[in-house]
């Protein structure tokens, strides 16, 4: 499916290379969260690069754009990864990720990142700054939208069901919530931590339109955020919600579905391995037609 | 300067909420949340002339202050009310979406210290200072009545940029600003000078404190003890250079404040006066660690050692003259 200028294939080649800048830069920064940063980058990719108006690149930057909140702050690298590819950030300093003095923080920083839209990092917080930012272009009249990237585990926060509810009360067809469901958190299983589901249906009873999508597959997530497009120009009155279904580390074998890979770097070797797979994978989609 | 009268004429969330309608017709950025307190925080004034403006966000501050962070963003004023210690409780909230992410968004914490009365201790501001100051970048105010809210608001709003934290009272308070006297936003202010006595003493005071402060003048004065009453309307920023000059030649230093004195008012003074190398004795006038409790807001300050009559009773002894 073609998306602006950009086909799914297109997007999966590059969400490729962001997966190898993602574990370059943990790599060298020896800290950070590969699982989570991995699970969510095919979602981000196609939000940034065929999604997205106004933050085509630094020099197309606008005024009105549309506009996205990290919530789950731990998963910046992929944020990082894109910000750089975009020409916001230079190649090079996604190599002082989480050094001092960098303003590759370990989680988003709006003052030092002004592209940042929000400071996330305290999970549970992020989507009620995306639904403020909405109530403010709503209130202007104006058209933009805003996008919440939420991880599972995030979502046992209370505050989170605080702005579930507002969110729908005050209409905000303009924001459209993401939901990184993959499964894990730092102490296990998001089942067995904390239970959370049925998530699609508590969305629903909270009043948002949800739309469920395996999130590793480029032309569902595409279809997913023209659905959410379709319903905002067509007057529709609900928020939306994506609940993507995704792997942990996906993307690299060894980690995929491990909750041992949440916080912890590569070493070296692992990068390497890891790095190969990417490879490999990126040439098979080149291959595919 | 002559002793104003101490009849309480208007709570200061009163001259708020007056103070945000008169500028919400003044400045269209102004946007206005509540979490079903309006009437109590009285931005019900604000709502009723400006609905469009106004979000009502039930009972969820949390969600609230993230909202009024975003708004922020879009280059709205947010104003979000609740009571002191309902909002301040939300700290990590304010800590990462408003003061980290430099929010330009004004909290409003209702409802300040045990002189609210009957509703008691759950819903008595009295560590909110203290909270608020701890965060970097954070502005605190307190006006000590109505005229003072104006002058507080309008700094606010036109000159202030970032997070700040105003604290106010749920009572009536009396008219205290001086006539003719220079006010400036963020520092300590003379309302009354001592007269000429054997004994001096230097009183820094806030909020309702303000009032118990001036009240202590007349009864010290029958002692022949001589209170002279600053006012500190800004606790962050702390004028620490205007402390400093005040306190010279002082036999006593204290302070008079309806919060606590871990963190409050009491801390400031004595964070500047441990720089010096020489000062006088401070001793503060608070809520002493403890929680609040239900009662008459006149009795609870009196039971908590906050009023006039209990301020004056303890310069009294500290000087040795009871």
């Amino acid at each position: 499916m073609n998306r602006g200028m950009i086909s799914s294939k297109e997007l999966s080649l590059i969400a490729q290379d962001l997966r190898g800048s993602i574990i370059e830069m943990i790599t060298e920064a020896k800290s950070g969260h590969p699982g989570g940063s991995l699970s969510c980058i095919d979602l981000l990719t196609a939000l940034w690069f065929s999604e997205m108006k106004g933050v085509e690149s630094p020099s197309q930057l606008s005024k009105d754009r549309d506009r996205f909140v990290l919530s789950k702050g731990h998963g910046v690298p992929s944020l990082y990864a894109i910000l750089a590819r975009k020409g916001f950030l230079e190649k090079s300093e996604l190599m002082t990720l989480r050094k001092t003095g960098s303003k590759l923080q370990g989680h988003p920083d709006r003052v030092r990142m002004p592209i940042v839209e929000a400071s996330t990092g305290s999970l549970g917080q992020g989507l009620s700054v995306a639904q403020g930012i909405a109530m403010g272009i709503k209130l202007d009249g104006k058209k933009e939208r805003v996008f919440c990237l939420l991880g599972d585990g995030e979502i046992q926060e209370g505050q989170i069901w605080e702005s579930a509810m507002s969110a729908s009360k005050f209409k905000l067809s303009n924001l459209c919530a993401i939901l990184d469901a993959n499964g894990g958190q730092i102490d296990g299983p998001v089942s067995q931590v904390m239970p959370i589901e049925p998530i699609a249906d508590k969305w629903k009873a909270f009043g948002w339109h949800v739309i469920e999508i395996d999130g590793h597959d480029m032309t569902q997530i595409q279809k997913a955020y023209a659905e959410f497009e379709k319903l905002h120009q067509s007057g529709s009155e609900k928020p939306v919600f994506i609940l993507a279904r995704t792997v942990k580390g996906k993307g690299v074998s060894f980690m995929e579905g491990k909750i041992e890979w949440h916080g912890v770097a590569p070493k070296p070797d692992e990068q390497t391995k890891a790095l190969a797979e990417i490879q490999a994978q990126t040439q098979k989609i080149k291959g595919a037609n | 300067m002559s002793t104003p009268n101490l009849k309480p004429v208007k709570s200061t969330r009163q001259a708020f909420g007056e103070s945000l309608v008169a500028w919400g017709e003044k400045n269209q950025n102004i946007v206005v949340l509540d979490a079903d307190l309006a009437k109590s925080t009285k931005s019900e004034l604000f709502m009723k002339k400006f609905p469009n403006r106004f979000f009502e966000m039930g009972i969820s501050e949390a969600n609230m202050i993230g909202a009024a962070a975003g708004l922020s963003f879009t280059g709205k004023l947010p104003f979000l009310c609740s009571f002191g210690c309902f909002l301040t409780g939300r700290y990590d909230t304010i800590r990462l979406s408003v003061a980290y992410s430099q929010a330009n968004v004004r909290l409003v914490g209702t409802h300040a210290g045990v002189g609210i009365g009957d509703d008691g201790h759950s819903q008595m501001g009295l560590e909110d200072i203290s909270l608020m100051r701890a965060l970097p970048t954070m502005g605190v105010f307190q006006p000590m009545d109505a005229r003072e809210t104006e002058l507080i608001m309008d700094y606010l709003v036109k000159d202030w940029t970032g997070p700040a934290y105003l604290r106010l009272t749920r009572q009536n308070l009396p008219n205290l600003m001086p006539e003719g006297t220079k006010w400036e936003a963020t520092k300590i202010q003379l309302i009354q000078k001592g007269a000429e006595a054997k004994k001096k003493v230097v009183a820094f005071a806030s909020g309702a404190g303000t009032t118990e402060a001036m009240g202590a003048i007349e009864l010290l004065a029958q002692s022949g003890v001589s209170l002279s009453v600053y006012n500190v309307h800004s606790l962050k920023p702390f004028d620490s250079a205007g402390v400093t000059k005040a306190i010279q030649g002082a036999d006593l230093v204290i302070s008079v404040e309806d919060h606590s004195v871990i963190g409050g008012l009491g801390s400031c003074i004595a964070e500047t006066m441990a720089h010096l190398t020489t000062h006088p004795r401070l001793v503060m006038y608070g809520v002493q660690d403890l929680f609040g409790e239900s009662g008459e807001g006149e009795e609870l300050l009196e039971k908590f050692g906050i009023s006039a009559k209990a301020v004056t009773r303890g310069v009294m002894k500290e000087l040795g003259l009871s």
